[in-house]
């Protein structure tokens, strides 16, 4: 049953760019799959390590950065007379570049700030975010400032000698979009189910007694810092290469925002929290665009953050779920425990 | 050497307000335990309600600072009880959570009564400088300075010597047990709550005059209040003013001898550097409310 609905669901978004003719729709569709990515990023370590990063946005800002540079190729000078000039390298390569810079990010933040709990660790992660987004700014030789970069080259699907196509156009980038949202999608699957996700939700529930009996916390939580950065700079780098234009405003804290308000509303912690959330708050704009203007809109946001975390502290997925539970069984199910109930969700969706 | 001169006689007087604004900050923190994400809204307002009063409506410069002000503390008190009293037990990232979603509706409610537009306020002091030797300073700045002064001093003697303070330090070393020995809880998480932000709202409505008052004003404000008080440790209150001065001394030589673009990203440098090496704030062993 699960299944059909699965495979259901995975030919309803295969079919999305054959039935939907309006481009500003797929456009839609694209940025809020984009920002999707970067909430099931977020989720690992939000939901899963339970750690409130709220620096998340510089690793997909760093990702967007490093890939748009690399495509575009630049030169630095580094000392009186000796330039560093870099050509253009193709968009894959520096996408995956993007990636990998994004994840040795995340390891060295990782490794400072996770010496910090709680309060601290949520600032010195606004602090990194903060420093990154300045840098952005100021190192105008390299980054071109808030002149931004522009002119980013799409990507590139090509057979070998046979066959290239350059991804201008809404679908491929759509289909693209969805293989990167997928993979994602697997691998916080693959790590959640694993040993590894265990220990992770061992931490997340009790962190003295996970290394009472030997897990070794900073480890687990780095691991997850580094995976979850990396996605986050996939998504950037996506994000560059399918808007190809990058200012310092993407490292703006508001997106770190927008993340968190996505992975809490569908339900951190859980594996499709961060896809409801995600498309709720990505497709919900375009509803109240015609009624409202963008700070109204922002309102709204901020009054539904509130509701949730006072009504619906676990989320929407949690909630479904639970009701769904309830209906099967005919009684009222009582309120599941954050362990056991999230740890049974997860291997039943196994 | 009279640059230097310079440079430190304007990281002292933009100390004191940052310090206000810290204290604010920590004394909230160190209470209730909440990290609070509108302090930079309530900076705002307050730098807002003294354009509102002193601009529009043409009050009196100083009876404006003051409205504004009480304005600030009647929003924290109404914040604390609408939104924070159904929380008592919440855990730290779920207050969180709240006052970012409170936050984000402050900042566009502001944007959307004030317009995007830089306003400018106009404070009834001279124009030409304050000449001390080399160095030269704006009567505005010096006002400034004193109001600041004074409100630290008044929050210490507050918390120290009347019996609302005695409530609040209570109050921070054990809640449970302070109840008990009658203290009503409930009236000084708002009295905190109400204070901290009518501190930022008087750091916002001094700043006002000095800089431009803008709806977004408020981000960079809470940021630097967030670096003051790591650097002084959560809940300190004599570490937040150290870390006030501390932040405007880096802002200031960092600025005039580094680079002037990254002014603002010295304190987020401190607290990572600070962090690193002394993970619970440069003076820890004092985290205690006083």
């Amino acid at each position: 049953m699960i299944d059909l609905l699965r495979w259901l669901w995975l030919a309803f978004l295969l079919s999305v760019p054959i039935w939907l003719g309006d481009q500003y729709y797929l456009h839609i569709l694209i940025t809020t799959g984009i920002f999707t990515i970067a909430a099931m990023s977020l989720n690992l370590l939000l939901g899963f390590t339970g750690q409130l990063s709220l620096g998340h946005v510089a690793f997909f800002g760093i990702g967007a950065y490093t890939s748009a540079l690399l495509s575009l190729g630049f030169d630095l000078e580094l000392a009186e007379g000796y330039t560093f000039v870099l050509a253009p390298k193709p968009v894959w390569f520096a996408f995956l570049c993007g990636v990998l810079v994004a994840g040795f990010f995340g390891w060295v933040i990782g490794k400072i700030s996770f010496k910090v709990r709680g309060a601290y660790f949520v600032i010195v992660t606004i602090s990194f975010a903060e420093v990154v987004r300045l840098v952005a700014l100021n190192w105008v030789d390299l980054t071109e400032g808030p002149m931004a970069l522009s002119n980013i080259p799409p990507f590139t699907l090509a057979v070998p000698g046979l066959w290239e196509q350059t991804l201008y156009r809404k679908a491929p980038n759509y289909y693209l979009m969805l293989a990167i949202a997928i993979l994602s999608y697997l691998i916080v699957r693959r790590l959640v189910l694993s040993r590894t996700g265990r220990a992770m939700i061992a931490l997340r529930e009790n962190e003295p007694l996970a290394t009472s009996v030997g897990i070794d916390v900073t480890r687990y939580l780095v691991l997850a810092a580094v995976v979850s950065a990396a996605m986050a700079g996939a998504a950037g780098g996506l994000y560059a290469h399918y808007v190809r234009i990058v200012d310092p405003d993407v490292f703006l804290f508001i997106y770190t925002v927008t993340m968190v308000i996505m992975v809490i509303t569908g339900g951190k912690g859980t594996l499709a929290g961060p896809v409801v959330g995600g498309l709720f708050f990505g497709i919900l704009p375009v509803l109240l665009r015609t009624i409202a203007e963008p700070e109204a809109q922002w309102i709204i946001y901020g009054v539904f953050m509130i509701v949730i975390v006072y009504f619906l502290p676990d989320g929407i997925v949690p909630a479904v779920r639970g009701w769904v539970e309830s209906l099967q069984s005919g009684r009222p199910t009582p309120e599941p425990a954050a362990l056991t109930g999230t740890a049974a969700a997860e291997r039943k969706a196994d | 050497m009279d640059q230097l001169l310079q440079h430190l006689l304007n990281a002292l007087i933009l100390g004191g307000t940052y310090a206000l604004l810290g204290i604010g900050l920590t004394l909230i923190f160190g209470i209730m335990r909440v990290v609070n994400f509108t302090h930079g809204e309530l900076y705002a307002l307050g730098a807002y309600m003294v354009y509102f009063f002193a601009m529009v409506l043409g009050v009196n410069f100083f009876l404006a600072l003051v409205v504004a002000v009480l304005i600030g503390i009647a929003v924290g008190g109404l914040i604390e009880l609408v939104l924070l009293r159904g929380l008592r037990d919440a855990s730290i990232d779920t207050t969180m959570l709240v006052m970012i979603g409170a936050w984000i509706i402050m900042q566009n409610s502001e944007q959307l009564a004030w317009s995007g537009v830089a306003k400018s306020i106009v404070p009834p002091f001279p124009q030409e400088p304050l000449v001390l030797g080399p160095v030269s300073v704006s009567w505005t700045r010096v006002f400034v300075f004193v109001v600041a002064a004074l409100l630290i001093v008044g929050t210490h003697l507050l918390i120290q010597r009347t019996r609302l303070g005695k409530a609040m330090r209570a109050t921070f070393q054990d809640r449970d047990t302070a109840a008990l020995m009658g203290v009503n809880i409930n009236a000084v998480y708002t009295a905190t709550f109400a204070l901290g932000s009518g501190l930022a709202a008087a750091a916002g409505a001094l700043l006002g005059p000095v800089f431009v008052v803008t709806p977004t004003m408020g981000n960079l404000a809470a940021l630097k209040a967030f670096a003051i008080v790591i650097l002084g440790g959560l809940g300190n209150i004599k570490g937040a003013t150290a870390g006030g001065f501390i932040l405007a001394f880096a802002e200031e030589i960092g600025a005039g001898y580094v680079s002037s673009g990254y002014r603002d990203a010295m304190g987020f440098l401190l607290i990572i550097i600070v962090l690193l090496f002394r993970p619970t704030g440069l003076f820890a062993r004092a985290e205690r409310v006083g």
